[in-house]
């Protein structure tokens, strides 16, 4: 159904009419321009699409925009603030924790999610948080070290 | 349509003489326990001079670099950033050979209007191939600057000048000082310089350190963008119908639901049916009630026959190598372990899907596509929409990994084709199961291995023939007297019908499918002896590399000649590709009622030779 929907995305509060069936993914990449969240597999199962809802990681492949009403959505290019990188993505940056960048999106924010809720979780919770996360390159070592380190040194910031 | 699946591209790169796909993880790459060796290719032990013939870059230097009147420094190369690293390698070898900033140096890849021709981004060519081009070109620049900086500065040559950070100064009086982006202005640079070489090892100041990559910081950031994220105003989205099977043939076709939906254009051309509209998930709902009946062919293989089909249809083995005498190892062996090892269809399943975005503006037609290959495919391109190569620009944005993958380029074609149709700048996205069908598998293989082992265990006889995986790094690096390596068919250039789908370069290409199977023949003779496997292969290496490498490994993973608990294990491999040496040891574990195997030690160190 066509209608009008408001949320809050990235911090500021939006307004869009569209078919309220549609996925938010592709109202992301296509009705709203922020590419950086990824199109991989639109079956939530390779994690290129995560976007926090809410504070939680969600699939925007398989999320209608009618789910999203009323709710805060953040997405990779909502985690910098001001010029300053999240600590996340500094910490991906200093262990070179992607290669072809296309599944890194989905991963920062997920890891995002997941120090959210445990502030420092565990060499294995890592690994598990991001089970549904798929990298084909060969990043995953590098990828839990950053995630690592990104807990340590966010430390009460949150 | 299993034949043209096959993308021209990577016909086109294989008649160059090219050995297709870029440098991966081995199929051993689970997880377990690396050592790499980087390596001067000439120096490598037992290195076959395979390495295609180098194909005719340019000589002008003035094709890869300009420095500008800010005093940056623009590169141009036809390679393209797959994840591998080369936007940040390549610009790493510009600023040690040209002495400024690595900081200062911008790379352009990939765009047939504004870099040099290519064959392609594969075959771990990059830095071994193309990489000596491009630091040839830039210490000429360098040794021209020095010349011109010498006139500039009234200097009667070039013997005390320095440079740093694309400053030139005079180490006699340091007031005469002269920078590179003063001398040029973005200009042409009309002098050359024959035979100027390039720096030693022991001068490279940027080369071999650790540094941030070039793309970092727009992938953590979002910014990086794919061909899927290019948009020109009044793009559709295209999606398309696809048959059911391989060879299937259209035969009914209802398209009226779809033409109903608001905003939707149902193109036919030719085999092609696509449904466009301005969101791709919109083109995708009406795609969905589009009632075709197609005939598919009678399959001929399943995934048991296929074996069998291959050994028959493969064309005739041809030798590789060969050492000794067969006959003799036989008349010497007393005991001979005959096995035969299978590899299955594999998809390169890169995150990003093949993705194409294309628009024709005054006669000229441009494309941005997730491709490894944006030469060969400006090619196709111009065939396809009847354009001349000249009218037709392929820019390659960040790709989302290739693996070999993305060598073929079909959905640029399609893309291409429906913006000539419609007039609009059109992008095709394929999809996940779109990608699994239209993929260039790596090709199901089967190689045969006969062994003879003496009295006192020694290896003496190695028989070794790979039907249809091809024959890179195929004949063994251990010491075996007598031995013969035969190959027959690989990745491209196989005859029709071999086999079902298209087949084609897939991560370390023939290599994976070799090292599977020698290494799990080696593992086979020891444990019939009762040896260790490391002992075993050690007694059988005097490539004193490779035994640094192997004895790294195990040192590092602790590795005990014991046998393992029951339903866990300890396994060790080694493989050399294109001169790169690895090891592995891995511990796994096996759960005894799902079969699911887990592994339970990895740990991944580097060391250079």
């Amino acid at each position: 159904m066509r209608r009008s929907i408001s949320f809050t995305l990235n911090g500021k509060p939006i307004q869009l009419t569209v078919d309220d069936d549609r996925m938010l993914l592709w109202v992301l990449r296509y009705d709203l321009g922020l590419t950086g969240t990824k199109f991989g597999c639109g079956a939530a199962l390779c994690g290129s699409c995560t976007v926090i809802v809410n504070d939680e990681a969600v699939q925007s492949c398989i999320t209608a925009v009618k789910e999203i009403a009323g709710k805060h959505v953040l997405t990779i290019e909502g985690l910098s603030r001001e010029g300053h990188l999240h600590p996340i993505q500094e910490a991906f940056l200093n262990h070179h924790a992607f290669q072809c960048g296309y599944c890194t999106p989905g991963m920062i924010v997920n890891a995002y999610a997941l120090l959210l809720k445990r502030a420092h979780p565990t060499r294995e919770e890592i690994m598990r948080h991001l089970e549904d996360n798929l990298c084909r390159c060969g990043s995953h070592t590098r990828i839990v070290d950053a995630i690592l380190e990104a807990a340590g040194s966010m430390k009460g910031v949150a | 349509m299993h034949g043209d699946d096959w993308n021209e591209a990577a016909e086109i790169a294989a008649n160059m003489g090219a050995g297709v796909s870029r440098r991966e993880f081995l199929q051993l790459a689970g997880a377990g326990l690396f050592i790499f060796f980087a390596t001067d290719r000439m120096a490598a032990f037992q290195e076959p001079s395979r390495l295609p013939g180098r194909p005719s870059y340019p000589t002008d230097f003035n094709v890869y670099l300009r420095i500008g009147g800010d005093g940056r420094v623009t590169c141009f190369v036809g390679k393209v950033e797959l994840g591998q690293g080369s936007k940040t390698a390549l610009a790493q070898l510009v600023a040690d050979e040209l002495d400024v900033s690595f900081d200062a140096v911008d790379m352009v890849m990939g765009d047939t209007d504004l870099c040099p021709s290519d064959m392609g981004t594969f075959g771990s060519l990059t830095i071994r191939q193309f990489g000596p081009v491009l630091r040839g070109a830039a210490a000429e620049t360098r040794a021209v600057l020095l010349q011109m900086s010498a006139d500039y500065l009234k200097l009667p040559s070039v013997e005390h000048l320095r440079v740093k950070d694309g400053v030139v100064t005079c180490v006699q009086d340091e007031r005469k000082s002269v920078s590179y982006a003063r001398l040029v202005e973005g200009k042409r640079i009309e002098r050359h310089l024959e035979k100027v070489p390039v720096k030693p090892v022991s001068a490279f100041t940027v080369i071999g350190k650790a540094t941030r990559r070039k793309d970092a910081l727009e992938k953590v950031t979002g910014k990086a963008r794919y061909a899927a994220d290019m948009t020109p105003p009044g793009t559709l989205h295209a999606r398309i119908l696809r048959p059911p099977a391989h060879g299937a043939t259209l035969k009914e076709i209802d398209t009226a639901i779809a033409e109903k939906v608001p905003g939707v254009r149902v193109i036919r051309d030719g085999e092609m049916i696509a449904v466009l509209h301005e969101q791709p998930d919109i083109a995708d709902r009406a795609l969905g009630p589009i009632r075709a009946r197609f005939e598919p062919p009678q399959p001929s293989e399943d995934e048991q026959t296929i074996f069998d089909h291959l050994l028959k249809a493969a064309p005739p083995l041809q030798i590789v190598d060969e050492r000794g005498s067969l006959a003799e190892g036989d008349k010497l062996a007393t005991h001979l372990v005959e096995e035969t090892y299978l590899n299955s269809y594999v998809a390169h399943a890169a995150m990003e899907t093949h993705s194409a975005v294309a628009a024709i503006e005054g006669g000229k037609l441009t494309v941005w596509a997730s491709t490894q290959t944006p030469f060969p495919v400006r090619q196709q391109l111009a065939q396809a929409v009847g354009f001349t190569p000249e009218n037709v620009r392929v820019i390659t944005p960040y790709v989302g990994g290739g693996f070999g993958g993305k060598s073929a380029s079909r959905q640029a074609v399609e893309a291409a084709r429906l913006a000539k149709i419609t007039g609009k700048p059109v992008q095709v996205v394929w999809d996940r199961a779109e990608e699994f069908f239209y993929d260039t598998f790596r090709p199901a293989a089967v190689v045969k291995i006969r062994a003879g082992l003496d009295a006192a265990g020694k290896l003496l006889l190695w028989d070794y023939r790979v039907y249809c995986a091809g024959e890179r790094e195929a004949q063994p690096f251990y010491d075996i007297p007598h031995q013969r390596t035969q190959s027959s068919g690989g990745w491209s250039g196989n005859p029709p019908g071999l086999h079902p789908f298209a087949v084609g370069p897939w991560r370390a290409p023939s290599v994976n499918t070799n090292t599977f199977a020698r290494e799990s023949h080696i593992d086979i003779l020891a444990s019939k002896l009762g040896r260790d496997p490391l002992a075993f292969r050690l007694s059988h290496l005097s490539d004193p590399r490779m035994r640094r490498v192997l004895l790294a490994a195990s040192e590092k993973f602790g590795w005990k000649s014991a046998p393992a608990p029951s339903g866990r294990g300890v396994g060790l491999a080694c493989a050399i590709y294109s001169g790169t040496y690895v090891a592995t040891v891995a511990e796994v574990a096996v759960n005894k009622s799902t079969g699911n195997v887990d592994v339970k030690r990895s740990s991944a160190p580097r060391i250079r030779a």
